[in-house]
């Protein structure tokens, strides 16, 4: 695997909804196997990133690119392909709730694969281990707690073996704790797959543990005041701003 | 792609060595396991197990899949499995799948029920429901009462909201079922009456059943589809995001913040819906009627007019409130006993449709035999 290989690029990135602009001319490079942090204040815009990369809302300008192949100047049928080859994890879980854990799982490898439903349950088992949630596999998204719902989405976002894994917010309403151990598990499964992870998040704890890599958006100029190692950024990044957000405005 | 391949060598000294090769992908052809299971159940038991993947190519899934079911298989046999020679990332998520144990008790059995027990289930379920749906009725009881008397807590700006939705907005679809069923029953009415000459009395038929009977019953049962399922996908879901218990922690009672309001703004518009539903039902058979029939509109008017008797209208306007009440009752009800995911909003919106119907029907035929015994 070669780290250098840019992996997921963005080039000019403008994005708006309607007439009113969230962020404009955005520029950033995520090299294969990265943590890459999207952060910034509430309200800046994060989310909306993360959709335009993950292809629920077009970008009013510019393009990102997967392996210097554009994702949405190509056609439909294409991005559906590159789509395949991501797992997101929603903020909540968004588990569908009329199926249980293992069927959450089993969806796209049943559309996608051509394996039998024993190996797919198989498959599913495996996934929910790696997470954690061994033996759950019949259990409804409503008879389990907040973190598990969040641990098995990580293992639905999994089922693909994704390239690259999107997280929105994945420590949001857990314990410190719990937080923790997700963390070391994005670390884990990064170190093991290999995989790109892309992270939206305004945790600093997760920021530093975690990120290799990052974005930093700002509400108030509309576009990205900082892109790098967010533990540098913190010590010598010149711009104030961002100083002061990654030492929880503290900074001098 | 060269094909996967998974060899057992027993190396002496009771230490078995498995050498994986090719490539180990997910939908691809992959060895089974159940060779190098059995070998590891038989005796004499190896001592260790260790891996070789020297000729291994690509892998995902499909590769820690099966080592995860040899590990487990050697584990509780209690053999020691030697992961050096595993690939590294397969060696750290087999270390990551048994991390955590799986918790004890948190496996699903399922058992067959059989007929009886299925069946005393279901009866057992039926006269919970019957139980929960008598408490919801006594606490709306309480509930209007203290809405009479100016006591219950709601935000008056829904009340006009819920007027607007199950009054105004409901004006289309009633008038075209209302007018359409007038024609309908004037269309029968003309060709049986007018085989023995009393073609006129179209006008008594529709009048009679629209103001007495089918206005009320039409309107009930849009109602139960419109605003019903609306009321029980409207608390169902608020109950999902746990806005109910964000009242219920502020003190305020969710019967009267969520509830009462919608009964009282189905109690004051199906009886205005059910009166402009019979109009619109005498229209239609009126246009029927004229144009079939030898008659003029005064002639026509006329008969109209003089069979319908005010009890009539008093009867159809009461049994349009009771039918509001019920619709009502059913879509709250249900909306308040939802379940905890999108799914049983689902459900919830279904059984208070079905039930609102159910209710209107049978409502329906007890109080035609009252009013039949009170001579109305």
């Amino acid at each position: 695997m070669n780290n250098a290989q840019p992996h997921i690029t963005a080039e000019n990135l403008t994005m708006a909804y309607g007439d009113f602009l969230i962020q404009k001319d955005l520029k950033f490079t995520v090299s294969r196997g990265d943590i890459f942090i999207i952060m910034g204040g509430s309200g800046c815009g994060k989310s909306t990133l993360l959709k335009i990369m993950i292809g629920l809302k077009s970008p009013a300008t510019g393009d990102v690119f997967y392996d210097q192949e554009p994702f949405w100047a190509s056609s439909e049928a294409q991005r559906e392909l590159t789509k395949q080859k991501f797992g997101t994890l929603f903020q909540s879980g968004a588990l569908w709730s009329s199926m249980t854990l293992a069927e959450n799982i089993g969806l796209a490898l049943q559309q996608y694969t051509d394996l039998g439903p024993a190996e797919i349950r198989e498959v599913a088992a495996y996934k929910l281990m790696l997470v954690g949630l061994a033996g759950f596999e019949d259990y409804y998204p409503n008879e389990i707690s907040g973190g598990m719902k969040k641990r098995a989405g990580l293992a639905r976002a999994m089922a693909l073996d994704p390239d690259i894994l999107f997280f929105d917010e994945p420590s949001a309403g857990l314990d410190p704790i719990s937080a923790k151990l997700l963390d070391d598990l994005i670390l884990e499964l990064r170190e093991s797959l290999g995989t790109t992870v892309v992270i939206v998040t305004h945790e600093l704890a997760s920021i530093f543990a975690i990120g290799n890599n990052s974005v930093f958006l700002d509400p108030v100029t509309k576009t990205q005041l900082a892109t790098g190692n967010p533990n540098e950024l913190r010590d010598s990044h010149p711009n104030f701003e961002v100083r002061n957000f990654l030492q929880r405005g503290e900074a001098a | 792609m060269t094909k996967a391949a998974l060899q057992l060598n027993d190396s002496g000294q009771n230490r078995l060595l498995l050498s994986l090769s090719g490539d180990w992908l997910l939908g691809s052809e992959l060895p089974s396991p159940g060779p190098v299971l059995d070998r590891l159940q038989q005796s004499p038991k190896p001592a260790s197990l260790s891996f070789t993947a020297q000729d291994l190519g690509e892998w995902d899934t499909g590769l820690v899949k099966v080592l995860i079911a040899i590990h487990r298989s050697a584990t509780a046999n209690g053999i020691e499995v030697d992961a050096e020679g595993m690939p590294t990332g397969a060696k750290r998520l087999v270390a990551l799948a048994f991390a955590v144990p799986e918790r004890e008790g948190a496996r699903r059995v399922f058992t067959k029920k059989g007929f009886l027990e299925r069946f005393g289930e279901k009866v057992l379920a039926g006269v919970e429901g019957a139980r929960e749906l008598l408490t919801f009725t006594g606490e709306l009881v309480l509930s209007c009462g203290r809405f009479l008397r100016g006591k219950a807590t709601y935000q008056r700006s829904d009340v006009t909201q819920y007027l607007q939705e199950a009054g105004a907005e409901a004006f289309p679809i009633v008038s075209l079922i209302c007018f359409l069923i007038g024609m309908i029953f004037a269309f029968v009415g003309v060709m049986q009456l007018k085989l023995f000459g009393a073609g006129i009395y179209t006008a008594n038929l529709v009048a009679v059943a629209m103001v007495r009977e089918m206005s009320a019953i039409m309107t009930g049962i849009i109602m139960a589809g419109r605003t019903g399922a609306a009321y029980a996908a409207q608390i169902g879901t608020m109950k999902v995001n746990e806005e109910v218990d964000a009242l219920t922690t502020l003190g305020m009672n969710p019967t009267d913040f969520l509830v009462t309001p919608r009964v009282f703004a189905l109690i004051v518009m199906m009886p205005l819906l059910a009166v402009y539903g019979s109009l619109m039902g005498i229209f239609g058979g009126a246009l029927v009627g004229i144009s079939m029939l030898d008659v003029t509109i005064a002639q026509y008017w006329a008969q109209t007019l003089q069979s319908v008797h005010l009890n009539s209208v008093f009867g159809g306007l009461f049994k349009s409130i009771v039918y509001g009440i019920l619709v009502a009752i059913a879509g709250c009800q249900q909306g308040m006993a939802c379940g905890n995911s999108a799914l049983a909003v689902g459900q919830s919106t279904t059984k208070a449709v079905v039930m609102g119907i159910v209710l209107i029907v049978v409502s329906a035929a007890i109080l035609t035999v009252i009013y039949i015994n009170l001579g109305i």
